[in-house]
């Protein structure tokens, strides 16, 4: 399960070209409906605040998405597995021992961004999702 | 199992923890214990007793209950016969009980002289709860009828008792005198050197002193009260007077019953505390060790377990006893141990007497200089722990040195220098030794570990600053970095950021920081950046610092809905407002509860509701409440003399005026408080962070009380304060603790944790010991003026409303995952979580609606 994609590998990821974009919320196509496979469009590269997630709606599922630092961007499915509660967008965005974590808001359990796991148990698995920039739109793949 | 019975008559300190010992001891379960007490409270801590005319309960003053089967406590039951011969005790109500072994642990009764008047109303002595009250209301009455300090309160005994009472008639509002026969005050526990000291430093404080006379005669003067005549024919005008001229063994039953008695009173026992039967000890102040009696709670103690180890099969001995007192009467210092009146044959004293600094120092040592003996504090007692430690141990240095004052030649005495025999806590007899076994094995790190697992310090805790140095010698260093990302402590970073004016935590964590930041240090910056750089908590790279409530204003409910609060400050709120707050809720399906803040809580919010939300209320005149940050939430109150007929000050406007300017305020965790109008306490003020309690001429203020998982009632730190000066004083409290408290720490464990605890606070904010007063001052007074609603920003500002979406690439779209359930007439979340709520339906309650009214809605938002 590949999960995170380096906007600076990818062709077409820029975070100059996406600055200079349309400032509105708005994603680059409107209301994602269920696609089935391939891309769903989330937001503006721009709009995406570094250390912090935002949440969109992908083939009908929560998926929380978060921007690093290092402009590295990072899918995850958006449930929190401890609480079951679809939450884990609205985390506080940091590292542990080096690895890019995001904190569960509700009981504060950290999930590595690359890989899903939890810290606290490794057993518990949050599902990832690839993760692109195409004309400064941030896009999620189908997992 | 068949048990034993074993009775203890009576329910002190000492009886209690027989009982506690031998619960501890008797791993099999053999005894059964039957206590049969006179008092109609079960034990409480009467070396604390005068803590109860200042700020303590009754309940602050219980010993902890036994809880426990094989204990039985029958209170206002005191045993009127025993048949030694069948071993069976009669109780005063009637009752037989039958006894394998029986332990007398009665205590003592107050002796009072036979001075003539001594049986005269608002005459009294000083051993129970009962006592104080009466002091205390007679002491009341003369206060509101003459006002406090005018009328005078004579204290007959100037021992450590007495000292005691004539400090707490000094609180109660009275003018104490002392009146002691010896020729100086706490005759048995310092030398005529220290006394003179002491009597000089207490006379400084407003007691008078009366030495070498006694009391001939109590009258009652034409004014109702008494005028009490000494020996050298003074006459003192006096409300009330109180005995406290030492106390005589309770033995009258054990007389009764033919048990043998010591010459000088007390149940004769030996060495294993067993009387002239086989199956009756006896333990505490009761008894006569090889007729000695004993006064402190200490030896009782060490009584205590003795019978408890005899009963268990093992051979427990009373030997000799630690008379060490240390007490602090009236901010004055006072300790005694070991021989301190040289009575060792040879024994030599080395004696510092400094009458400029008030302090009295003296070491008796053994003839050869080498071996501590024993010595008297007057004035400053701070080496006292580790001096006793030396105790008949050989002393590291001159004895001089040992007490010189420090840079004076003094080489100090360290806990390592102390041998393993050393007892740091003589209440209940534990040395150094058990304490470092207990930190080596790993069982205690901490300080309240160490109290928990040694029983060292749980008494009069004297000796809980010394625990914390035991935990250091050993090695033990409690880390106080903030998170992996900053070694630094949370009120270390706070002085870097101040003193730096760094404004974002990208540079904060750059300079002085490593790594990116996480969940622990990036909501501790924010809430430092707050109070110190000021803005918006959303405004730039703040917003990516903060826990989900504060992100979304609003606090996150388990199934990731939120609920939402409007400030109702003191409580108040019009009808006006509470239709408003009940049309919002209708509107957007929202289940609503009172607080127990005086607020009304609506739950179920979506994060798309939100601005929506908060536009409604913002429209009707409310603001943010906080409820979702670690800052003020809310300042209950009682409704004081606009209303009640028992209100002294208006406690709605108070509360009113300090929520208003508390509001916002960011703290290391949330700040509640509380103002009650008069002494009922109906504002619960004292389970708060700052409660105030008004009195006739002001408010009274405590500080560090708290509900929640270890409760705890806060202590008054100041009384009768105008109203600007408990302004001034919460303001620096709030600040001090902001600038200084760990991380999610609230004010209970920082006060706690501060060396010197209230006192030390008090000298910080009122006495301006640190000078930092006026920067604190300064502090607040820029947060009350920078004061803005948090709400009414975010509704103004459409780049902060876009983060309150469900789906940033669907807006609108409700979050599917949330869904609400009706629940006996509740509208709770939908299947988050397994083992929903007991079975109510057991109790009749199932499906009842909560309410009289229309049902609760149910339906999706309108």
């Amino acid at each position: 399960m590949t999960a995170q994609a380096d906007v600076r590998q990818h062709p077409s990821g820029s975070t100059d070209g996406a600055e200079s974009k349309d400032p509105q919320p708005t994603p680059a196509t409107p209301a994602a409906p269920p696609s089935g496979t391939g891309w769903t469009a989330v937001c503006p590269l721009a709009k995406l605040q570094p250390e912090r997630g935002v949440c969109a709606l992908v083939d009908g599922e929560p998926v929380a998405v978060f921007r690093t630092h290092d402009d590295r961007l990072f899918a995850l499915h958006n449930v929190d597995p401890f609480s079951r509660a679809s939450v884990l967008s609205r985390g506080i965005v940091g590292d542990l021992g080096g690895t890019a974590v995001v904190a569960s808001p509700l009981h504060k359990q950290h999930f590595a961004l690359e890989s899903g796991v939890a810290l606290e148990d490794s057993d518990v698995v949050v599902a990832t999702y690839p993760v692109r920039v195409v004309d400064g739109t941030v896009e999620v793949g189908s997992p | 199992m068949n048990a034993r019975t074993v009775v203890v008559v009576g329910h002190g300190m000492v009886g209690h923890r027989f009982v506690e010992s031998l619960r501890r001891l008797d791993t099999d379960d053999a005894w059964k214990i039957v206590v049969l007490a006179e008092e109609n409270r079960p034990a409480y801590d009467r070396v604390a007793l005068s803590s109860y005319v200042g700020d303590a309960s009754a309940e602050d003053l219980t010993l902890d209950e036994h809880s426990d089967p094989l204990v039985e406590l029958h209170l206002d039951e005191p045993v009127t016969a025993v048949d030694l011969a069948a071993r069976t005790v009669r109780t005063a109500k009637g009752r037989d009980v039958a006894y394998d072994e029986l332990v007398v642990a009665t205590g003592s009764v107050p002796f009072v002289p036979p001075v003539p008047g001594r049986d005269l109303d608002n005459v009294f002595v000083y051993r129970t709860l009962e006592d104080l009250d009466g002091l205390r209301a007679a002491a009341e009455k003369a206060v509101s009828t003459a006002g406090a300090g005018r009328r005078a309160g004579v204290v007959v005994g100037g021992g450590l008792l007495g000292l005691e009472a004539a400090n707490a008639l000094r609180q109660l509002g009275l003018s104490p005198h002392v009146v002691e026969m010896a020729p100086r005050l706490m005759p048995v526990q310092v030398d005529e050197g220290g006394g003179a000291l002491l009597a000089r430093l207490v006379s400084e404080l407003g007691l008078r002193v009366h030495t070498g006379v006694s009391t001939s005669s109590i009258a009652k003067d034409h004014r109702g009260g008494l005028t009490v005549t000494l020996s050298d024919g003074t006459e003192l005008d006096a409300s009330v007077v109180v005995f406290s001229a030492g106390i005589r063994p309770a033995d009258s039953l054990a007389r009764e019953v033919g048990l043998e008695v010591g010459e000088r009173g007390g149940v004769l026992v030996d060495e294993r505390c067993r009387t002239s039967d086989e199956h009756v000890w006896a333990i505490g102040e009761v008894a006569a060790v090889k007729g000695r009696t004993y006064g402190l709670v200490a030896p009782g103690y060490a009584m205590a377990e003795v019978v408890a180890e005899r009963l268990t099969g093992g051979d427990g001995r009373f030997t000799e006893a630690d008379l060490s007192t240390k007490l602090k009467l009236l901010g004055v210092d006072v300790a005694s141990f070991g021989d301190a009146h040289a009575a060792t044959a040879g024994a030599l004293e080395v004696t510092l007497n400094d009458p400029v600094a008030g302090t009295y120092s003296k070491l008796v040592v053994s003839d050869d200089a080498q071996t501590l003996l024993g010595g008297i504090l007057v004035g400053d007692a701070s080496n006292y722990e580790t001096l006793r430690g030396f105790l008949g141990e050989k002393l590291p240095g001159d004895p001089m040195s040992l007490i010189a004052p420090a840079g004076d030649g003094a080489v100090g005495v360290g806990i390592d220098a102390l041998p393993d025999g050393a007892q740091i806590c003589s209440c209940n007899a534990v040395t150094k030794g058990a304490l470092v076994a207990a930190i080596a094995s790993g069982e205690a790190t901490t300080v309240p570990q160490l109290k928990a697992c040694t029983r060292a310090g749980t008494t009069c805790g004297s000796c809980v600053p010394t625990l914390g140095k035991v935990l250091a010698s050993c090695g033990v260093e409690v880390s106080k970095a903030l998170c992996e990302h900053f070694s630094q402590s949370r009120a270390e970073l706070y002085e870097i950021v101040m003193a730096t004016g760094l404004q974002t935590f990208s540079e904060i964590i750059g300079q002085y920081g490593t790594g990116r930041g996480c969940d622990i240090c990036k909501p501790a910056v924010a809430s430092m950046l707050a109070t110190l750089a000021g803005g918006h908590v959303l405004d730039g790279e703040s917003a990516v610092l903060q826990d989900t409530n504060d992100h979304f204003l609003a606090n996150m409910q388990r199934n990731g809905t939120y609920s939402v609060v409007p400030r109702l400050p003191g409580g108040e709120v019009t009808p006006e407002g509470l239709i408003a707050i009940g049309s919002v809720a209708k509107d957007f399906g929202l289940y609503t509860k009172i607080t127990g803040g005086q607020r009304i809580d609506m739950f179920g919010a979506r994060v798309d509701d939100l601005p929506k939300i908060w536009q409604r209320l913002v429209d009707a005149g409310f603001e943010s409440g906080h409820a979702y940050g670690k800052s003020l939430r809310t300042v209950k109150s009682c409704v004081g003399t606009d209303w009640c007929r028992y209100g002294v000050q208006d406690s709605v406007g108070l509360a009113v005026a300090l929520e208003l300017r508390y509001r916002g305020l960011r703290s290391p965790h949330k700040l509640k408080s509380g103002v009650s109008g008069c002494a009922r306490e109906c504002a619960e003020a004292r389970s708060k962070d700052f409660g105030i309690i008004a009195t006739e001429t002001g408010w009274n203020l405590y500080l560090g009380g708290n509900g929640g998982f270890t409760p705890r009632h806060a202590e008054l730190i100041a009384s009768d304060l105008d109203t600007t000066t408990l302004v001034r004083t919460i303001d620096r409290f709030l600040m001090f603790y902001i600038r200084t408290a760990d991380r999610l720490q609230r004010t209970a464990p920082w006060i706690e944790a501060l060396e010197g605890g209230i006192d030390h606070l008090r000298d910080v904010i009122m006495e301006d010991s640190l000078g930092i007063c006026a920067s604190l001052d300064e502090q607040m007074a820029r947060h009350v003026e920078g004061y803005a609603d948090e709400w009414a920003a975010v509704l103004a500002d459409p780049d902060k409303l876009e983060r309150f979406t469900s789906f940033v690439n669907a807006p609108g779209t409700p979050d599917p995952t949330i869904e609400f359930v009706d629940h006996l007439g509740r509208r709770v979340p939908a299947g988050m979580k397994d083992g929903q709520p007991t079975d109510l339906a057991a109790l009749g309650l199932g499906g009842v609606p909560i309410t009289d009214g229309a049902r609760i809605p149910m339906g999706a938002p309108a």
